[in-house]
């Protein structure tokens, strides 16, 4: 069964804007990722999963539900992190959460427990005794994650998490979303109009533009499969091009970053003994995917999505 | 057995326990509202207010024993002990009814009350419900601490039945304010974001009318205009009410139905107004 489908889904705001337009899609469970620049639809089509709006035609569905229809048992099963600030600042973390889970149907001790795993889970201990007005935004981030976990739902709504977090808030995050989608065993769908940084922990994506669809699919059928390592050194970037080449590996710029196609474990080797024999000072040396950015350029006259470099 | 006690991460535990529906969670949040206005779960300068209140009203019930007790005369009846400490109790909906709607504007918390099964209708209601309760507590419980005093001096059975049913008499009223009292100030409360301005709107509202209807009463001098006049003070209405049901307060002629009337129709247009309210609201 789809995790999420929609058919020709189509909103359009009282004002005449629509934001989302004609929008067919079906994705597996999974970490979904859903990227669009700032305005392309990516709340307003959150917001229409949790049926907190009407399409004005089409449909959606959720878990094999329709939101508009069955709002209600969709909730119960979906956790929702808004992009906004949406906490008490006077409310203790723990007490807030357990609110929450209250509010989704838990029991009162059920709640206090799951609460304090939940906020566990994510990361803050001893913290959340606290009152959350005093929390930093990457604590805020972890316990508006905490709100929408509590109640165990079968599907996470994220819209924006990493917003407002420096680049090691954003990589924990990251990859607090991606042990959510892999060990706990819940579906996320995570919004970002940073395409880069998303596409390393989901398994699929939606890309939208404009309220349309550019194309929704599975990352690995996106990508064409080879991994690249990207290696960036402070000077002598053309020299250690040139030696590469040399060696057989064909070495394009990016920026002050050179990418080499990863196509065996020896590759690895063979750059950091030529980063050693030329002396250079080496910044960074990582392994990613093939930027899924690319895929995306060609299909839009106009390149909005922004991609982050981390 | 080691004995160095490890604590073990077990991971990610799904819940497939029991799963209790709306009514349970509108009922959560009746109580968390009702925890609210006393500063309840709340910080300590959250209690400072509604804990003063609560002082001045039970200081006010104890005085009443004392001289009950000592002189046999009882000062403030049941009925009237709502009116005297109205003023009072519409301060404290004035702090306590935007600590419990403006806040959650402010604060942009409705979007993750509305992603979960409640539906806005009950968001209101349960809100507005928290609010008359404790409104209905405050004007309530100082009634009863008045009953407890008396019956404990009164002479005989009989005694403390005659108190009892002043009791039942005095709650009744104290109902009829804190529904009067609480779904106006919830309303005006759920329009303003900002605490102070709701604050300073629900005194406004319920003193604004005042001055026009003091004027009213006294020009028309116990004609018609003496016994209308009154409907259109939030202080006054409940007052008429207890008038037609009870006899015990200013006289209203022959419009007591209409004073009930205008009560019933105040609370429920003030409801459905809350109501509406909610489902515009943007999220």
């Amino acid at each position: 069964m789809a995790l999420i489908a929609t058919q020709s889904l189509t909103k359009t705001y009282p004002g005449g804007v629509t934001a989302l337009s004609d929008l067919t899609l079906s994705v597996e469970p999974g970490i979904i990722g859903l990227v669009g620049a700032n305005g392309a639809g990516k709340s307003t089509m959150i917001k229409t999963l949790l049926g907190l709006l009407t399409p004005t035609s089409g449909r959606a569905e959720v878990l094999g539900l329709d939101p508009t229809t069955a709002g209600g048992q969709v909730r119960a099963r979906v956790g929702y992190m808004p992009e906004h600030d949406c906490l008490p600042p006077d409310m203790i973390a723990a007490e807030f959460v357990t609110h929450m889970g209250r509010m989704t149907g838990l029991p009162r001790t059920v709640a206090r427990e799951r609460a304090s795993e939940a906020l566990r889970h994510v990361g803050l201990y001893e913290e959340r005794y606290r009152q959350i007005g005093g929390y930093s935004t990457g604590m805020k981030q972890r316990v508006k994650l905490a709100q929408a976990l509590v109640h165990d739902p079968d599907l996470l709504l994220l819209d924006e998490p990493t917003n407002g977090l420096d680049p090691a808030g954003r990589d924990a995050m990251l990859t607090l979303i991606h042990r959510i989608g892999t060990e706990f065993g819940i579906s996320v769908v995570v919004c970002s109009h940073l395409l880069g940084e998303i596409e390393r922990i989901c398994d699929s994506l939606i890309a939208i533009e404009g309220g349309r669809l550019l194309r929704a699919d599975r990352i690995d059928a996106m990508t064409t499969g080879t991994d690249v390592l990207a290696i960036e050194v402070a000077e002598g970037t053309a020299e250690l091009s040139a030696a590469l080449a040399q060696r057989g590996l064909t070495a394009t710029a990016e920026g002050r970053m050179l990418l080499v196609p990863l196509t065996e474990e020896a590759t690895y080797d063979l750059v950091l003994r030529t980063v050693a024999e030329l002396d250079l000072p080496l910044h960074r040396l990582d392994q990613r995917r093939h930027r899924v950015a690319e895929l995306f350029s060609t299909a839009t006259p106009t390149p909005s999505l922004e991609v982050s470099h981390v | 057995m080691s004995d160095q006690s490890v604590i073990h991460d077990i991971g990610y535990q799904r819940y497939t326990g029991t799963r209790l529906g709306r009514g349970y969670a509108a009922r959560s949040l009746f109580e968390h509202g009702l925890r609210i206005s006393f500063g309840l779960g709340r910080s300590a300068k959250a209690k400072i207010f509604p804990w003063i209140v609560i002082g001045m009203v039970s200081a006010l019930a104890v005085i009443v024993v004392a001289i009950k007790a000592q002189t046999g005369e009882m000062v403030l009846s049941y009925q009237d002990l709502p009116a005297t400490i109205s003023v009072v109790a519409m301060v404290f909906l004035a702090v306590v009814a935007p600590e419990l709607v403006s806040r959650d504007l402010r604060n942009q918390t409705l979007p993750l009350y509305f992603s979960r099964p409640i539906r806005r209708s009950d968001y209101a209601l349960a809100k507005l419900a928290a609010l008359i309760v404790a409104v209905w507590l405050l004007l309530a419980g100082p009634q009863t601490l008045i009953f407890l005093g008396s019956a404990f001096t009164a002479a005989d059975a009989s005694g403390v039945g005659a108190e009892a049913r002043g009791l039942l008499g005095g709650w009744l009223i104290s109902a009829v304010y804190a529904m009067v009292f609480a779904s106006l100030a919830v309303l005006i409360a759920s329009i303003a974001s900002r605490r102070a301005f709701a604050a300073g709107a629900i005194v406004v509202v319920f003193m604004v009318t005042s001055p026009v209807v003091g004027l009213l009463i006294a020009l028309g001098e116990g004609r018609a205009m003496s016994q209308i006049a009154p409907m259109f003070s939030p202080f006054l209405l409940p007052e008429g009410v207890r008038q037609w049901l009870f006899g015990t307060s200013f006289d209203v002629g022959p419009y007591g139905p209409v004073y009930g009337l205008v009560t019933l129709l105040l609370v429920a247009g003030c409801t459905s107004l809350l109501v509406l309210r909610y489902r515009k609201v943007s999220l």
